[in-house]
């Protein structure tokens, strides 16, 4: 067995390990910790196979971006767990069947002539071969005019988010920098005059 | 790897649109309540930009260009113009609707100018993934446009319906493209169409990649049974958006059908013909027989959108250049239509009255005998009344389909547009025969007059001499 076998089987293990602590746990901060745990290890095995822009981008944008916001609104919504976990022998079977369903259908997949391991064999190149690289000369390129256009999209989710979210409501407490900068003293501070008790 | 910069003239058009919108989306932020008519103006000068610089660079032979992501020919830009044509009516018309509303805000200039981008990028897309985002973007701007008055919970239900069985139909759509994309290893359609006719129907990953973009497809036309959220979200929005999505997006849902179906699988006719046989029998059929039973204007409106489409596909489907091109006047004759009679509703609507049952329609004539008469010439042009021209476009698309032999479709057809004629005469006797409920007065502004008369008398003067449009439209199509 070489090293780089014995690492995938580490972390395939750690990998497993993971995903089931992320269902498991009770603690959803937990849980999601081992998600990212679980990206981590992914991304590792991406690394194995070659594939270190994946890899790369899976730590910057679910570790870094995604996990991260939603570590956030775990924390900031204070979910009780107890009710979501009621119930849960009456959904068993229903999610038995489904579980089993989806394993039967990703064998059919793997072993089926179109998506098959002999069909796409793992590629490898030269050392000095970087994938980054190619992938920015041709999404920069040839699909500059497709790249484009997902990049104006995002312009438009962010419009569309923020013309239905902000509004001004009455009674809301915000800051105002520049009457705050502009305060006086006087507009704060008043000096009451009061004659001295004197003790007996 | 030798890279060549791809020629950038065909795309002009899309790139003034962007531009003028992100300047529009800048300007706008400036701007005080009462200065917004120069948002309002700034959208109409994008539209008349784009529409002129199409009209000087009308393509006479297909160029393709982008590596193989755009291409820019004749269905194209004739597409392009009447996009822009009704997107600059729905500004006007939608114009003091808003604006008693409260509802006049730069947003919806912005995202209904992202809208026209995205439509224009799925008209000349010529690879499956430029089809996909320009769809999304559309998509994703309407999704909004439904949700922009944030105090109407029935407008927030129908945006989210919406949104999610528009995700659902993207998603499908997706699929479908995955799947073709795995059976030929293409996505530039004119690639894809060579490797099609090369491997037939031989290869079940096609096949079911077909079915899955037919499924897509009629979602975003909104053909049954894949029609679930047409009435929901027509009668939900606020009748300015129901006029932009009703509109519009028809235009470049055709040019969807056209780029996916037609120019990339277009060996497969023989097989999506039969599906889409059982897609226009069934909206013709649902569309008109249901469309009777609504009080709802903007519901029967959707209803009848419904059964349009099933005529639509009735061109589509005959897989001739003759029924292509009547499918395309068809759409266009359908959108002008369309627009006219949500124009009117616009017009009736008024501060603190919202236009939308049939009832509103009562004794339109005392009231305002033009508007009745505009109205009326409107509903006769969708119910195929002879010597206007929706009764030539539905001439057109059942002569195609009977020269291909389907005798049988083109008699259901003209049997459910008689009994779609029952809902569209009643709106008239409505106008003419009915004692109005209220009589307050109709306010219009000067500029949505004339273009809403302009509109109504379209569809009359194009019932007389339709030979020009549909000219045109052939040419495109025949090149």
């Amino acid at each position: 067995m070489g090293f780089e076998k014995f690492l995938f089987y580490v972390f395939s293990l750690i990998l497993v390990l993971a995903s089931v602590g992320v269902i498991t746990v009770r603690n959803p901060v937990r849980a999601a910790l081992f998600l990212v745990l679980a990206f981590f290890t992914s991304a590792a095995l991406w690394l194995l196979i070659e594939a270190e822009f994946l890899a790369i981008t899976l730590v910057l944008v679910y570790v870094g971006a995604v996990m991260v916001l939603f570590l956030f609104v775990i924390m900031m919504l204070d979910i009780n767990v107890a009710p979501v976990q009621e119930g849960f022998t009456k959904y068993l079977p229903f999610g038995v069947a489904v579980a089993l369903i989806i394993v039967v259908e990703m064998g059919l997949m793997v072993s089926s002539s179109y998506f098959g391991g002999d069909r796409y064999s793992l590629v490898s190149h030269a050392a000095d071969y970087s994938n980054t690289k190619e992938l920015g000369s041709v999404l920069y390129t040839f699909y500059v005019y497709p790249f484009e256009i997902a990049s104006v999209i995002l312009l438009v989710a962010i419009i569309a988010a923020i013309s239905l979210t902000m509004r001004r409501r009455e009674g809301t407490k915000s800051q105002n920098p520049s009457r705050q900068v502009r305060v006086s003293r006087d507009d704060r501070l008043r000096i009451v005059r009061m004659a001295a008790e004197k003790n007996k | 790897m030798n890279f060549v910069a791809p020629d950038f003239m065909p795309v002009l058009p899309e790139l003034f649109v962007l531009t003028m919108t992100c300047l529009v989306l800048v300007v706008d932020v400036f701007l005080e309540q009462r200065q917004r008519h120069i948002t309002y103006g700034l959208a109409q000068l994008t539209l008349l930009g784009a529409a002129l610089l199409t009209l000087f660079t009308y393509a006479h032979a297909p160029v393709t260009t982008m590596f193989g992501h755009y291409v820019k020919d004749a269905m194209g830009d004739l597409l392009k113009l009447c996009i822009y044509l009704a997107s600059a009516a729905v500004f006007l018309y939608s114009r003091d609707y808003l604006r008693r509303r409260d509802l006049f805000k730069g947003e919806y200039y912005v995202l209904g100018l992202f809208g026209v981008l995205g439509m224009m990028i799925m008209v000349s897309a010529h690879s499956l993934l430029s089809v996909y985002l320009g769809l999304e973007m559309l998509s994703l701007s309407l999704y909004a446009l439904v949700a922009i008055d944030r105090d109407s919970p029935v407008a927030s239900e129908a945006a989210m319906k919406y949104f999610v069985l528009g995700s659902l139909a993207s998603g499908m759509l997706l699929y479908g493209i995955s799947m073709v994309y795995g059976a030929t290893g293409s996505i530039d359609i004119q690639l894809l169409a060579d490797a099609v006719a090369k491997q037939g129907l031989g290869n079940p990953v096609l096949v079911f990649g077909l079915v899955f973009l037919v499924v897509g497809l009629s979602f975003k036309l909104g053909a049954v049974p894949f029609h679930m959220w047409v009435p929901d979200v027509y009668q939900g929005a606020p009748t300015s958006v129901t006029l932009y999505i009703g509109s519009a997006p028809k235009l470049a849902a055709f040019a969807l059908v056209m780029r996916i179906l037609v120019d990339g699988l277009g060996t497969l006719q023989a097989d999506w013909q039969q599906m889409l046989i059982i897609l226009a029998m069934l909206s013709m059929m649902l569309g008109n027989l249901v469309a009777i039973a609504q009080s709802n204007i903007k519901r029967m409106l959707a209803y009848s959108t419904i059964s349009h489409v099933g005529f639509l596909l009735l061109g589509i489907l005959a897989g001739t250049p003759e029924g292509y091109a009547a499918a395309m006047f068809y759409t266009i004759v359908y959108v002008l239509m369309a627009v006219g009679a949500f124009g009117v509703l616009l017009v009736l609507s008024r501060t603190g009255f919202e236009a939308e049952n049939i009832d509103d329609f009562k004794g339109l004539n005392d009231r305002n005998p033009w508007l009745a008469f505009l109205m009326m010439v409107i509903m006769m042009s969708m119910a195929g009344v002879p010597f206007m021209v929706g009764f030539y476009a539905k001439w057109m698309v059942l002569q195609s389909i009977v020269d291909i032999g389907l005798v049988w479709l083109a008699i259901l057809g003209v049997l459910f547009s008689v009994i779609g004629a029952f809902y569209y005469l009643r709106v008239v006797k409505c106008l003419y025969f009915d004692k109005p409920e209220d009589n307050t007065p109709i306010e219009m502004s000067r500029d949505t007059e004339v273009v809403i008369s302009a509109n109504g008398l379209l569809l009359v003067v194009l019932g007389l001499y339709p030979t020009a449009l549909m000219s045109l439209c052939s040419t495109a199509l025949l090149g």
